[in-house]
């Protein structure tokens, strides 16, 4: 075909410089495994099923954070207000869940209709986010940090200023133990693996020695991941997102509609926001305006870390999970070796400026190298 | 001095005027392209080329005056509706996405979809890769790997690829404005033969450029505009570097006020 001869590759990289770029692209699949061997070796509890496992059920709300911001941060925005839109969501699913069970309601229905409302009610800061920032041309930042007050205050305002929504009806809290503590596989001492659901009447031995193989929240993550990396990688939503990213003029001259896309973009922030808000009271049986506050910061560290950048059109979904995988490798990490939490903050901070040299030295070398080439042309 | 032609123009601007304010940007201007030629379009800065090429292109509405394309008078058309109708800008700045390979930049906007598994919709990018290797094979342009970032290819590359562009979706007229001003000489050299291949095809060219010799070298015909009018226009074999330049700079000799 005559498209083989134009599609040749042409490369003029000197060996050392291509190692250089594999190892600067790769450098966060070597640095979480990095860690992983460090904390193991000081302390191989840290490899142990059930570690591991905690880790992945935490780390899967900076991830439901992360992936959503994302698709932001490669349209060259930000959304500062997702961590309270967690909060949000979370007090609105608890508040309903409480009210509707103390009304009588069965538990499946009074579930159900609280994970709906805190759905539904996530999606509103994220509107008025993509209006402010693609109709009125608001800054994304200054845009989504007037939400983060509107929203903090309206989450703090639904619960009398308290922060913890709880007195949820016991049966209602039995079934969300059961999705948000569960798991689809158990590793149970003496029984070998177990489905759906923890067995009964375990031993104290027994519950001691319990892994869970497949934590619910954890699939649920797994399954929402998968779905956004396919949707940024391979479709005609995803290609606009990039091209957004890189150049909005020239996405509005190619015919893209980009006000609705952006708008639809920060309404996916705020969604995975809320899926992470009703996630928590799964696992905690209760809601809390503040649960996402702490975690915005590493959200958009983990977005950063996973090497897209902050200036828009270049990232993946598979980066911002390794992202957040290695702040929750971190997190857990530092608490087995009983360094003080404040540790965290620090490593953090450093990890994500060295994230952004990487990416800088990266974009270096690749201009250095498409100089050459149009040299080498002439 | 005027274009008397047996064959139909395919643009008309009919005594175009557009004013900004007290500032009259076009003042009566005509001008016509007939398939098949490069026009060359002059001018000091703020002469009005840029303002004309916007009123073709849909971005200014003129005040006063008629722009016919094809028979069809598109004067009040949207940009996109004057894409639609065949009229392709080739801006400075490209409106690329550097960040995307050269197929993904062909069909942005109008990406070529399949399905995967019989039901996901996904992007069918070597068919989009395959014809955007058709298009600019048609230009004789080589760009090594089409599966490229576009931040990778050269600023020639990257010109060829917005041409290959307009004329993937059937451009039957391009504007292209100072198409080589960012570009090193042997990119500006493909370039001149990509216009020179646009008029092969009979796809006519308005090029703005500050380029003397890019003008003299590939435009069949130029035209001068002045503080917002049309002062001249003179086939290619009339034309001198000297002539062209006191057109431009209003000099006595030539321009009577």
């Amino acid at each position: 075909m005559a498209a083989s001869a134009l599609t040749q590759p042409k490369r003029r990289a000197s060996p050392q410089e291509t190692l250089l770029q594999i190892l600067l692209r790769g450098w966060s699949w070597v640095f979480l495994v990095a860690l992983i061997l460090i904390f193991t070796a000081l302390d191989p509890v840290f490899l142990s099923v059930r570690n591991i496992s905690n880790i992945l059920v935490s780390s899967t709300l900076i991830v439901l954070m992360a992936l959503g911001q994302t698709y932001v941060i490669i349209t060259a925005g930000i959304d500062l207000s997702v961590g309270w839109t967690v909060g949000l969501s979370s007090v609105i699913t608890a508040t309903v869940m409480r009210d509707f069970g103390e009304a009588g309601m069965d538990p499946g229905t009074a579930i159900a209709f609280g994970v709906v409302a805190g759905l539904l009610v996530s999606l509103i800061p994220g509107l008025v986010n993509g209006w402010l920032v693609a109709k009125i041309k608001i800054p994304p930042f200054i845009a989504t940090i007037g939400m983060f007050g509107i929203v903090r205050g309206a989450a703090f305002l639904l619960t009398d200023g308290k922060n913890v929504v709880g007195n949820i009806p016991a049966e209602i809290r039995e079934v969300l133990r059961g999705i948000g503590n569960g798991s689809l596989l158990y590793n149970v001492p003496d029984q070998g693996l177990v489905w759906f659901s923890q067995p009964a009447d375990l031993a104290a031995t027994q519950l001691r020695g319990l892994e869970r193989l497949m934590p619910y929240p954890v699939l649920i993550t797994v399954v929402i991941v998968l779905i956004f990396a396919f949707v940024l990688a391979r479709t005609k939503f995803g290609r606009h997102t990039y091209a957004i990213g890189d150049n909005e003029e020239a996405a509005r001259r190619a015919g893209i509609n980009v006000d609705r896309h952006l708008i639809f973009i920060y309404v996916l922030a705020a969604f995975t926001a809320g899926i992470a808000g009703v996630l928590h009271v799964f696992r905690f049986t209760a809601g809390a305006p503040n649960v996402g506050e702490a975690a915005l910061l590493d959200s958009v560290a983990a977005v950063v870390i996973g090497g897209t950048s902050l200036f828009g059109g270049e990232g993946k979904i598979s980066g911002t999970v390794i992202g957040a995988l290695i702040i929750g490798v971190l997190q857990t990490g530092l608490v087995i070796l009983a360094v003080d939490a404040l540790w965290q903050f620090i490593v953090v901070g450093v990890i994500i400026i060295i994230a952004v040299l990487v990416n800088q030295a990266q974009e270096a070398i690749e201009a250095r190298q498409v100089k050459r080439e149009e040299h080498a042309d002439e | 001095m005027s274009e008397d032609r047996k064959d139909k123009p395919l643009l008309e601007c009919i005594n175009v005027s557009k004013f900004f304010g007290g500032l009259t940007a076009l003042d009566n201007v005509s001008l016509s392209i007939y398939p098949g030629e490069v026009v060359a379009l002059l001018g000091d800065n703020g002469a009005g080329k840029s303002t004309l090429i916007k009123c073709i292109s849909g971005v200014h509405k003129p005040d006063r005056g008629d722009i016919i394309f094809n028979g069809r008078p598109i004067g009040d058309a949207t940009p996109s509706e004057v894409r639609e109708a065949g009229i392709e800008t080739i801006y400075q700045d490209l409106a690329l996405a550097e960040n995307l390979d050269v197929g993904a930049n062909v069909f942005l906007g109008k990406e070529k979809i399949r399905r995967m598994f019989g039901f996901l919709p996904v992007t069918d990018d070597k068919y989009m890769r395959s014809e955007a290797a058709k298009v600019l094979e048609r230009l004789d342009i080589h760009i090594p790997s089409l599966a490229q970032k576009l931040i990778r290819l050269s600023g020639g590359q990257r010109q060829a690829v917005a041409i290959a562009r307009a004329l993937y979706w059937d451009a039957r007229l391009v504007i292209m404005d100072e198409p080589t001003a960012a570009l090193g000489v042997p990119e500006q050299r493909k370039v001149l033969a990509l216009v020179r291949s646009l008029r092969e095809q009979g796809i006519p060219v308005i090029i703005i450029s500050h380029t003397m010799q890019d003008v003299m070298e590939v435009a069949d015909r130029m035209v001068v505009l002045l503080r917002g009018r049309k002062v001249a226009n003179i086939p290619c074999e009339e034309a001198t570097v000297d002539l062209i330049v006191k057109y431009i700079m209003g000099s006595p000799d030539v321009v009577k006020s």
